[in-house]
C-alpha cells in the first residue's frame, strides 16, 4: 500500500500579508511533526514571507523539487506549537456548579475553564480557597443585582418640588452626611476584598463588584440629595470614622464579611427602613428606598456565605465572636454614633418642634435600635449561634450602626 | 571559574533575557555570568582581549572576530545558533505600481538602507545590487537611515524608517530583512500589497554564540550541551525562548556567513585583520 500524497494548500492570490498564515497554520494542525504540507499560490512574495513565517514558527521549509510543479514551496511541520500547549491544563470547568475547593495560583487571571499554558505569572490572589470565599447563592444573587442596577438621573425625579422648614432639611442633610460617610466604608472594604480572589470565584467577585457600584450610586444619591437646597454637608464625628475604620482593618474575607454586610449592613436595612418610613420628602424617600433594596442582596450574601462556612466548620463561629469582641474593644472608649446624627433621626421622626413630637421621635429612634438589635440577633440566630450568645453578641455592635 | 559570556544592550529586554538564562544556566550547575556592553564593536574586542569567553555576536560581529583571531593567532568558533537565524534573506522593495522590474532599473535613483552597520537592511543588500551592476553611491543614491549605529541593525528602527521613505515616495526602493517585510506589514507600516519584491538575497546565517579558544573548554561544551537541551515543552524555559526570538538552539556552523564577508571587504568595512575601516561609522 502506497501512503497517500501530502496534502497541498491553494492559497489563491492570499499573501502573507493578508492573513495567509491563518490557512497554514490551519493546515499544519492537522499533521504530526516531519510531515509535509505544499503550499500553492499566486502571492509574488507568498515564497519570501512564508519562509520568514516558518522560520519564526518552528517550521522548515523546503523548495520543491523536479516534478513537484504546482508548489511553490513545501513546509516540514515542526512541533513548537505543540511543544508549547503539551502541559496545558483546563482552569477547572467553566460553569459555577463545580467551583475547585483549590484553584492553582498558576491560572492567574486566566478564565474558568480555558486551556491555560503553562509558565505565565502566578496571581496576587491570596483569598484562593473556596470556603473562604464563596456561596451557591453568589451566581443567582449576582445575576438580579446586575438586573437590578438602576439610574441616579433617572430612577430619581429630583424636581419633584417639596418645602421643608430650615430645621427639618438641616436633619436631612446632617443624616445624608452620615449616610455617605459609611457607603463609602461599603464600597472600599468589598473593593479592597475582592482584588484579593481567586478569580476562579468569578461571580464572587461579580457580585462584590457590582455591590461596590451600588455604594457608588448610594455615595452619589446621598450627596446630591444634601446639596438640593444647596447648603453645607454636616458633621462628621471622629468616633463615627473610628467605628467605620475598624472595618477597613480586617483582613479576613469572611469576618469582614460578617462585620459589615451581615451585621453593619444588615442594621442599616432597618435604618433605611426607618428613613423611608419618616422621610420628610419625596426624594429622601425615594433615595432610601432603592439603597434598601440593593443593601438587602448584600446581607443576603454576606449571610449566606457565613452560613456555608460556618455549616463546613462550626468552630468557626468562635472566630466571628472573636471578631465581634475584638472591635467591641477596639471601640469600647470612643463615642459611637454622631450625636448629631441621633439627634438628626429624632427630629426627622418628630417632624415638627413640639414637645409631644420630639417625645414620638425619640420613641421610634428607641424602637429603630430594637429592630436593629432583633435583625441582628435573627441572623446570628441563623448562623447557628444560640439565642442567649446572639443577644450578646448583638448588644457588642457598633453604637454607629454600620 | 565562571564561563563568561557577552551580550549588547540593543533593548533593556536584553536585561530580561540574560537574567533569565543566567538563572536557568546556574540552576542546572553551570557557573555562568554575562556582561552588557554598548556595541558590538565593543563586545567583540573584550573577546579577542580574553576578558570574556563567548559573545553573542551579530554576524557581523562574527566576522570582525574572526579576522581578529586569525590576526592574532587565535580560533573562534560559532558553539550555538538560534533557529531562526539560518537561511535568511534581505530584499529590496519598491512600490507595488513602480515601473521597475530589475535591480538595474534603479541606475539614478535612491535606495533607502538601515544603519550604517546592518547586515541585513545595508550591507548585504547593497552588496546584491553591486553583483547587479550597480555602485552604490555613484550608479545608485543611498539614503541611509542610521538608527542604534554599533548595534549591527539589531535596532529595527533603521528598517522601518526606510520603508517609510519608500510609502512616502522619497526613495525608489528600500532595503529589508525578507521578516520584517512581513512585520512592516502586518503591523500596518507597509499597506498590504503596497510594496512589491524587487530583488531577494541568496541565504545567510545570522547570530550566532561565538566562543574563543582560550575559553574553559568543559564549561563551554557544557554551555553548549545546556542551550542545545532548552525545549519549548519546559515551562521554565518557553518564556527565555521567546523572548530571544527562537524555537530551538542548534549546533553552530560557518557555512552562512561566505556573503557578508564578501559583502564587507567589498564595502570596506573591516580589514583583514578585523579593523574597523568603513568610513562613518562611529559606534
Amino acid at each position: 500500500m502506497t501512503a497517500p500524497p501530502p496534502p497541498v494548500l491553494h492559497l489563491g492570490g492570499l499573501g502573507f500579508e493578508r492573513g495567509a498564515h491563518l490557512l497554514v497554520q490551519r493546515a499544519l494542525r492537522a499533521l504530526r511533526p516531519g510531515e509535509e504540507l505544499g503550499v500553492a499560490g499566486e502571492d509574488p512574495a507568498l515564497s519570501v514571507h512564508l519562509r520568514a513565517w516558518c522560520r519564526g514558527h518552528g517550521h522548515r521549509v523546503r523548495a520543491p523539487g523536479p516534478g513537484e510543479g504546482g508548489v511553490r514551496e513545501w513546509v516540514v511541520r515542526g512541533r513548537f506549537d505543540l511543544d508549547r500547549w503539551s502541559d496545558a491544563e483546563r482552569a477547572g470547568e467553566a460553569g459555577p456548579g463545580r467551583v475547585l475547593a483549590r484553584p492553582s495560583p498558576a491560572w492567574g487571571l486566566a478564565a474558568r475553564g480555558a486551556l491555560v499554558e503553562s509558565g505565565g505569572p502566578a496571581g496576587p490572589f491570596d483569598l484562593a480557597d473556596r470556603e473562604h470565599v464563596w456561596a451557591d447563592v453568589a451566581p443567582s444573587l449576582y445575576a438580579r443585582a446586575a438586573a437590578e442596577q438602576w439610574d441616579p438621573a433617572s430612577a430619581v425625579d429630583w424636581d419633584t418640588p417639596f418645602e421643608l422648614p430650615e430645621e427639618i432639611e438641616r436633619a436631612v442633610v446632617q443624616v445624608m452626611t452620615y449616610l455617605v460617610e459609611n457607603e463609602q466604608a461599603a464600597l472600599v472594604v468589598p473593593a479592597r476584598l475582592l482584588a484579593r480572589i481567586h478569580p476562579h470565584f468569578r461571580e464572587v467577585l461579580q457580585l462584590l463588584a457590582v455591590q461596590a457600584a451600588d455604594e457608588a450610586r448610594h455615595m452619589e444619591v446621598f450627596t446630591r440629595r444634601a446639596l438640593l437646597r444647596g447648603g453645607a454637608l454636616g458633621t462628621s464625628s471622629a468616633g463615627g470614622r473610628q467605628s467605620l475604620d475598624t472595618l477597613l482593618t480586617e483582613a479576613d474575607f469572611s469576618l469582614a464579611s460578617f462585620l459589615l454586610s451581615v451585621l453593619g449592613e444588615g442594621s442599616f436595612l432597618n435604618l433605611l427602613g426607618f428613613l423611608e418610613r419618616h422621610a420628610p420628602d419625596p426624594i429622601t424617600r425615594r433615595i432610601t428606598g432603592l439603597a434598601r433594596r440593593d443593601e438587602a442582596r448584600h446581607v443576603a450574601f454576606g449571610v449566606a456565605h457565613l452560613h456555608h462556612r460556618a455549616t463546613l466548620d462550626p468552630a468557626f463561629r468562635a472566630r466571628l465572636r472573636a471578631a465581634v469582641e475584638r472591635r467591641h474593644d477596639a471601640l469600647v472608649d470612643t463615642a459611637g454614633l454622631n450625636q448629631d446624627v441621633f439627634d438628626a433621626l429624632v427630629v426627622l421622626a418628630a417632624g415638627e418642634w413640639t414637645p409631644e413630637a420630639v417625645a414620638r421621635g425619640y420613641d421610634a429612634v428607641v424602637r429603630l435600635r430594637a429592630e436593629m438589635d432583633e435583625g441582628r440577633q435573627r441572623r446570628l440566630v441563623h448562623l447557628g449561634f444560640p439565642p442567649d450568645e446572639a443577644a450578646e453578641l448583638s448588644a457588642l455592635h457598633t453604637r454607629n450602626f454600620m | 571559574m565562571t564561563l563568561l559570556m557577552g551580550a549588547v544592550a540593543y533593548d533593556p529586554k536584553t536585561v530580561t533575557i540574560w537574567t533569565g538564562f543566567r538563572a536557568w544556566l546556574r540552576g542546572r550547575g553551570l557557573p555562568f555570568d554575562f556582561v552588557l556592553h554598548s556595541t558590538y564593536e565593543r563586545q567583540v574586542e573584550e573577546l579577542l582581549e580574553g576578558r570574556s569567553h563567548a559573545a553573542w555576536n551579530s554576524p557581523l560581529a562574527w566576522v570582525r572576530a574572526s579576522r581578529m583571531a586569525r590576526a592574532r593567532g587565535r580560533r573562534v568558533r560559532p558553539l550555538v545558533m538560534r533557529d531562526t537565524d539560518l537561511d535568511l534573506t534581505s530584499v529590496v522593495l519598491v512600490r507595488h505600481d513602480s515601473p521597475h522590474t530589475t535591480p538595474l532599473d534603479l541606475k539614478d535613483g535612491v535606495v533607502a538602507v538601515g544603519a550604517v552597520d546592518s547586515p541585513q537592511a545595508t550591507l548585504l543588500p547593497l552588496s546584491l545590487l553591486r553583483r547587479a551592476g550597480l555602485r552604490p553611491g555613484e550608479d545608485v543614491a543611498v539614503r541611509r537611515f542610521d538608527i542604534g549605529t554599533g548595534l549591527h541593525g539589531d535596532h529595527v528602527g533603521g528598517e522601518r524608517e526606510a520603508v517609510r521613505a519608500l510609502v512616502a515616495g522619497e526613495v525608489d526602493a528600500a532595503c529589508v530583512l525578507d521578516g520584517n517585510h512581513l512585520l512592516f506589514a502586518q503591523e500596518g507600516t507597509l499597506p498590504p500589497g503596497g510594496t512589491r519584491v524587487l530583488a531577494q538575497s541568496a541565504p545567510y546565517d545570522h547570530c550566532n554564540m561565538t566562543v574563543v579558544d582560550t575559553a574553559p573548554s568543559e564549561l563551554v561544551e557544557e554551555f553548549a550541551r545546556l542551550l542545545l537541551s532548552m525545549s519549548a515543552a519546559d515551562p521554565e524555559v518557553r518564556p527565555l525562548l521567546d523572548l530571544e526570538g527562537l524555537t530551538e538552539w542548534r549546533p553552530g556552523r560557518t557555512t552562512g556567513y561566505a556573503l557578508l564577508e564578501a559583502a564587507v571587504d567589498e564595502a570596506g568595512f573591516y580589514d583583514s585583520a578585523g579593523r574597523i575601516t568603513a568610513r562613518e561609522y562611529e559606534p
